[in-house]
């Protein structure tokens, strides 16, 4: 199945990715590509199979909810583009 | 002469360790040496992101001080490189990315931790596809890898600066990561030995996660020795991996002893169909003779579904790398876009310029197939494929130890061939995506050449036979001298 230039937009806003306007048409039309090879998918036959989650079948393992590790958030923090008093800094979300 | 007179660059690690433990050279004199080579390399490879020369200066006196004070530890005063993927304290980590372009990690990876526990000395970060996207690391920020067999080549990917740097004696061993043959199909491409373990079987923790149920570590080293000697050390539980698995870790070096008479081989139907190159498939018959000749038993096996695994990888590993993605929001770590107008732009910026476009078309497919009406359509469709194709393997592990045939369909193909066409790179991958799928362990090995290019022989055994198929891999390395062949014009 092809994929329309709205749905690629819509897409990439659920992405939350900005597409250079250069490239659109090339990645709706590779995104088409894409999704009409995983479409031959769809004629497998897979009545009662139950979805693989896991490729050891293991459950997820649990915890003691204890503190383990100590708080390293000026260390972290090197990494961030803008920080304040241990807070990340971002555009105003609320006026 | 043998092995153990070599240049030090030619040597494999176990001789590194040999010449060590005999004082014939120090860590430091090593460290040195390769060191130079690395830089002697890096124009025509791009092999290195970063290479950590001081650090490892510093490492090499502690491990020679620590050996002069008696410590054996397995990997004291031996070089490594790290893909640029395992997070690395203090030292940059990219995989491969502009968005991690200056992300210095504040902690080590598991990997890292114990192999640097072991004694280990870490040279550099080695090139990768971006964030290991990629069969043929021209989806790096930081440029391609060239293959050192030709250097209008491909090394494959995504580990394709760890394959390179191996293949080309600039180093011994380098560590890897595979999620869909990300180790196997480089190292087939250039002749060097590429093991990815047992899902669970290595700690994830510190590695950046691409597709977290497919992912795992490894190494590509020159020999099987290597690979089982690298294994021991990083192989083993951790409690902050939660797939990590509590299974005993073997002795990986004394298992490789094991002959290969009594071992049942399988062989995938599948395998040989159009699509393998017939250079290649000659090889591979022939190394599946000399296993034949040493009383292996080739056993005809069939894996109906592995047609559909590369479909199915292609759903699954996009919508794993969509949502572990979206942790790159230019706010706590990473590239952030300039004089955002709000939080959407920033982030929808941030992530357009950091990321590539591999990268954003794998995020997108991920998205699409994870978004409301498609779910079940195409993820949960893939799952159960995924379950069907993972059935398959079991059933034929009923009657075979290991499975063996190619690793890739072709030999190093050119730098810009299969740019064009995703599904074309895909397909590079379609031998080796089954065992990520079903979670299995497997190793290539190199076979033999097709017109002068390195070709790779693939073993997949169950789940955590890691010991059998690198015994096997052993044995035939027994028989054959193809992994002691490197490229002329690195020799």
């Amino acid at each position: 199945m092809s994929l329309t230039k709205d749905q690629v937009q819509h897409i990439a806003t659920l992405a939350r990715l900005k597409l250079a306007d250069a490239e659109f048409d090339d990645v709706v039309d590779k995104l088409s590509r894409i999704v009409e090879f995983v479409d031959q998918l769809q004629a497998a036959p897979t009545d009662d199979v139950l979805p693989m989650a896991h490729p050891l079948n293991m459950t997820q393992r649990l915890r003691a909810d204890e503190i383990t590790e100590p708080n390293e958030r000026d260390e972290v923090q090197k990494n961030a583009p803008q920080v304040e008093n241990g807070y990340y800094l971002v555009p105003k979300v609320i006026e | 002469m043998g092995q153990d007179t070599a240049a030090l660059h030619a040597r494999s690690l176990s001789e590194l360790s040999r010449g060590l433990n005999e004082g014939e050279f120090t860590s430091r004199e090593l460290t040195e040496s390769l060191l130079q080579r690395i830089d002697d390399h890096q124009e025509q490879l791009n092999a290195f992101i970063t290479v950590t020369a001081d650090h490892a200066l510093q490492r090499a006196d502690a491990a020679d001080k620590a050996r002069a004070n008696g410590d054996t530890g397995t990997l004291n005063g031996l070089p490594i490189v790290h893909k640029d993927l395992f997070c690395t304290k203090g030292v940059l980590t990219t995989c491969g990315s502009h968005i991690l372009g200056n992300f210095v990690s504040p902690y080590d990876a598991t990997v890292v931790e114990r192999i640097n526990a072991a004694g280990a000395v870490m040279l550099g970060k080695t090139n990768m596809d971006e964030f290991a996207m990629g069969s043929s690391n021209e989806t790096s920020y930081y440029g391609p890898v060239t293959n050192p067999w030709n250097e209008k080549l491909s090394p494959g990917g995504s580990s394709g600066g760890s394959a390179a740097a191996v293949a080309a004696r600039v180093v011994p061993a380098a560590t890897g990561t595979d999620t869909g043959g990300s180790i196997r199909q480089p190292a087939a491409l250039t002749g060097t030995v590429g093991l990815k373990p047992t899902y669970g079987r290595v700690s994830r923790y510190g590695m950046v996660a691409f597709a977290s149920s497919l992912d795992q570590a490894g190494v590509i080293t020159r020999s099987a020795e290597d690979a089982a000697l690298l294994l021991g050390v990083m192989a083993g539980y951790d409690r902050r991996d939660s797939t990590s698995v509590d299974h005993p870790v073997p002795d990986y070096v004394a298992a490789l002893s094991k002959p290969v008479k009594g071992l049942k081989i399988g062989i995938v139907r599948q395998h040989f169909d159009e699509g393998l190159d017939a250079g290649c498939e000659e090889r591979i018959k022939v190394a599946l003779s000399a296993l034949k000749d040493q009383g292996a038993t080739l056993i005809e096996v069939d894996l109906p579904n592995i047609d559909l695994s590369v479909p199915t990888y292609y759903v699954v590993a996009p919508a794993e790398c969509s949502s572990n993605l979206s942790r790159f929001d230019g706010v706590r770590f990473g590239h952030r876009s300039d004089n955002p107008e709000d939080i959407l732009d920033l982030y929808c910026r941030s992530r357009g310029e950091g990321f590539g476009a591999e990268v954003q078309r794998r995020v997108m497919t991920g998205t699409y197939v994870l978004s409301a009406g498609y779910y079940d359509a195409y993820y949960l469709k893939a799952q159960k494929v995924r379950q069907l194709i993972s059935q398959d393997f079991k059933k034929a592990f009923a009657n075979v130890d290991v499975i063996a045939g190619p690793t890739a369909p072709t030999t190093a193909f050119a730098i810009g061939e299969k740019t064009d066409d995703p599904i074309t790179m895909y397909l590079n991958d379609i031998y080796t995506i089954g065992a990520n799928l079903a979670g299995l362990p497997g190793v290539s090995v190199p076979c033999g050449f097709a017109d002068g290019l390195p070709v790779g022989l693939q073993l997949v055994g169950p789940h955590f036979a890691e010991e059998t198929i690198l015994a096997c891999a052993h044995q035939y390395q027994q028989l054959t001298d193809w992994h002691t062949q490197g490229p002329e014009d690195f020799s």
